[in-house]
Formats: C-alpha cells, sequence, structure tokens
C-alpha cells in the first residue's frame, strides 16, 4: 500500500477542512477501502478518518424518524436500532461477520455504493434521507449507478434518516465467500405505498422494482407478485450466478421479504 | 512517521508508525506480540482477530493510527497471569480444537468476544459467529466443541 498522512479530527467543521485539501479521502470503518488500497486500487495522499467525530456516532429517533450517524458501526445498529426498525437492525446483523461489523460503518457502506452491500437496499426502499455536511439527498436521488453516488468532492455523509415503515422486512441470498449479498430484497410498507428495494442484482447497482411496488401496494401479499416477472436484460452476471439467475432471485426474495415482514 | 500510544493487554505502549501502518504490523513488527497471525492479509480468515476496545477486529484492516488510545487485547493477554492457559485457551487444548494452529489465536480471540456477548451459545450461534475465522485445516467440529466447553456446557458427543 502507498503511504499517506493520517488524520483524524474530531469536529466536523475540522474533517471538512482537511476533506477540501488536495488528494485527500474519507475513512470510515475501513473494511472495503482498506483491502482497495492493498491492491493499489486506490493511493489518497490524506487519509481523513470520520471515526472520531462524535456527532457522527449513534442511533436515536428525531424528527422525520430514526436518525443513524454515519460513523455508526454494524454492530452497534444491530443493537441499537432493534427496538425502533427491527428489519433495518436484522440487516446490519448479517452484514460480513462479527469483526467487520465492530469497524464498518453505515455511511462507508452507502458512500461506497457497492452494488452487493445491504444497506443500500434499505436506504432506497424507506426512502430515507441522507444527510452531509452539505445537504440533504433523498435516497431516490443519492444512488446513481455503481459505486456512484450524488456525494460531490469534499462532501461527505454525517447521518441517515429513516422513515419507519409500518412492515419490512430484508431477505439476503448470501454469497458466502464474500458474505456480500449475491442478491438482498428490502420490501417496505408504509401507509402511502410499499417500495421494494434490490441490492446484488442490477447490473446498474441497488434499484426498485416499480412493478412489484404497484402489485404490493394493492395487495401486500406474496401472492400479489405470483405473476410478475423480472427481465433477465437489466441483471448481472458473474461467476456466481447468471441474469436469469438473478431475476429469479429478486422475484423469490421479494415473496419471501413480503411473507417475513 | 508519528507516534502512536495505546494500551495493549493492560500495558501503555507507544511506537512510530507511517500513516499504511496496519494494526496487525505494529503489534508484531513494532511491539514484537507475533501471536497475531496474518493469514490472509484481504480481511478473508481472522486469523489476525484482535480486540479493540472490549470489540473484536482484524487487525489487518484497521490503521494503527485510527486505534490510537484504544485498549486492544491479543492472544498473548489471554492467559492467565500466572502464564498457565485461560479458559478458552485451555478448552482448544482440551477438545484438540487446533491441528496446524496458524488459525487459532483469532479463533480464541472470536471465541473470547462471542462469549462475553452470549455467555451460552448454541452450538448454531458458535457456528454462525465464526463465520469469519478460517480453518484452513477444516478443523471446525473440535473448534465448536472448544468453545462450548469453555462456556461450560457440554459438548456434542463424537
Amino acid at each position: 500500500m502507498h503511504n499517506f498522512d493520517f488524520v483524524k479530527p474530531a469536529t466536523i467543521a475540522d474533517a471538512a477542512k482537511a476533506l477540501a485539501g488536495d488528494g485527500a479521502q474519507a475513512l470510515s470503518g475501513g473494511q472495503t477501502l482498506i483491502p482497495t488500497m492493498k491492491q493499489r486500487l486506490a493511493a489518497p495522499g490524506v487519509l481523513v478518518s470520520l471515526t472520531g467525530i462524535a456527532e457522527m456516532q449513534g442511533v436515536c429517533m428525531g424528527d422525520g424518524g430514526l436518525h443513524i450517524g454515519a460513523a455508526t458501526p454494524h454492530a452497534v445498529v444491530a443493537r441499537e436500532a432493534a427496538k425502533h426498525y427491527p428489519a433495518l437492525a436484522a440487516l446490519a446483523g448479517g452484514i460480513g461477520d462479527p469483526a467487520v461489523r465492530s469497524r464498518g460503518t453505515i455511511g462507508g457502506s452507502i458512500a461506497n455504493n457497492d452494488p452487493a452491500a445491504c444497506y443500500p437496499s434499505a436506504v432506497l426502499a424507506s426512502g430515507a434521507t441522507v444527510v452531509t455536511n452539505k445537504r440533504k439527498i433523498a435516497a431516490d436521488d443519492y444512488f446513481q449507478g455503481l459505486f456512484t453516488t450524488a456525494l460531490e468532492e469534499g462532501e461527505f455523509i454525517i447521518e441517515v434518516v429513516f422513515p419507519i415503515p409500518a412492515k419490512a422486512a430484508y431477505v439476503k441470498f448470501n454469497q458466502p465467500a464474500s458474505r456480500f449479498a449475491l442478491t438482498g430484497v428490502f420490501v417496505a410498507k408504509f401507509a402511502n405505498g410499499v417500495r421494494v428495494g434490490v441490492t446484488g442484482a442490477g447490473n446498474d447497482g441497488v434499484f426498485r422494482w416499480s412493478d412489484a411496488e404497484k402489485a404490493l401496494s394493492a395487495d401486500f401479499s406474496a401472492g400479489a407478485i405470483a405473476g410478475l416477472k423480472v427481465d433477465p436484460a437489466g441483471m448481472n452476471t458473474d461467476l456466481h450466478g447468471s441474469a436469469a439467475y438473478r431475476a429469479n432471485l429478486v422475484k423469490v426474495l421479494t415473496q419471501r421479504a413480503v411473507s417475513a415482514a | 512517521m508519528t507516534k502512536v500510544s495505546m494500551t495493549v493487554n493492560g500495558k501503555s505502549v507507544s511506537g512510530e508508525v507511517e500513516g499504511r501502518t496496519l494494526l496487525s504490523a505494529f503489534l508484531r513488527e513494532g511491539l514484537g506480540l507475533t501471536g497475531t497471525h496474518v493469514g490472509c492479509d484481504t480481511s478473508q480468515c481472522g486469523a489476525c482477530v484482535v480486540h479493540v476496545d472490549g470489540k473484536p477486529v482484524k487487525s489487518c484492516t484497521v490503521f494503527a493510527a485510527d486505534v490510537a488510545g484504544a485498549s486492544v487485547k491479543t492472544i498473548e493477554g489471554m492467559a492467565n497471569p500466572d502464564g498457565s492457559l485461560g479458559v478458552i485457551q485451555q478448552a482448544f487444548q482440551d477438545h484438540h480444537g487446533l491441528q496446524c494452529g496458524f488459525c487459532t489465536p483469532g479463533m480464541v480471540m472470536s471465541a473470547a468476544a462471542l462469549l462475553a456477548e452470549n455467555p451460552k451459545p448454541s452450538e448454531h450461534d458458535v457456528r454462525h459467529y465464526l463465520d469469519g475465522n478460517i480453518c484452513r485445516c477444516t478443523g471446525y467440529h473440535n473448534i465448536v466443541k472448544a468453545v462450548l466447553a469453555a462456556s461450560g456446557q457440554s459438548v456434542p458427543a463424537e
């Protein structure tokens, strides 16, 4: 790994200043970024750790729903979100393995926007709001394709605010070696309709399955989408699963999530 | 180079590190605590698991500078004060929970983290929690038995 200057600011303002510099890159839990740097796929000149900022830590109920600080590790979300938003807590408790969950954070996950990461499906399906040091971004505007988000240079996530649905569940089909989702589906039922977020399957990253949302908003049952088909044309293919296989998983996992919600 | 200080196995330590110095390298090369093993260096195998402020982490996937001020516990901190094996270590010996022994430090540290969270885990809980620890010898059955025994529970028969 190439060397870099390491800084660990204690406030959001200091972090913003550090990240405005040339060649600066934000570091959260590092569970993806550090392996990436070891492979020299990333070589920042300055690494700005965001895990020492108290305002970016923790889980609490507030305006608009459940607020989760961007630097909150998965293990903390799994424990502390359980009574407010059990489906989200269960998702966090199923990411990677225990050691990854000690370090990896929600902000890191959605800033990276890995197409097989778990959290993006929950953020999208919940219609959550991504709060950065500059603005608030609706989930529908935030995810913009593989490893691509609405975040601009020097912008970083402070917290994510989740409206709490009446019913929700996440069902993940594990890729057992990486423990990422081969496909994962998050279903959330709100008073004004159902949202379905799909990760691991789409060839352009996380997406909403709008046909299923329409059918489930009219009738929230696994049977309501029995007649729907997912077009394999939009699905990812790799050695772990073909596009047709993933297209089938999207439907099966959506049905399972509806039954589990 | 910057100076970092932390507590390792109850003792205050400090050393010079680069930004890129991993916690695993700081422990092994800086402090000579070579009980922490680096199996894959790609976050896959769990051999390098240590505790940082009581939580299991892969020391190959944390920068030493990022845990400055923290309390770190390694396999060297698992023995009893008189040098005899700790409960989990003894259970690994009693149940032959190791073959080549390379993964053992990480297994013991993960097992200790599990038992701190869940003092009486089921066999399923143990297997699930050790998901991130890979034994290249595939000696999982005896590892699971050792962890169950260390929790004071009866172990499955052969």
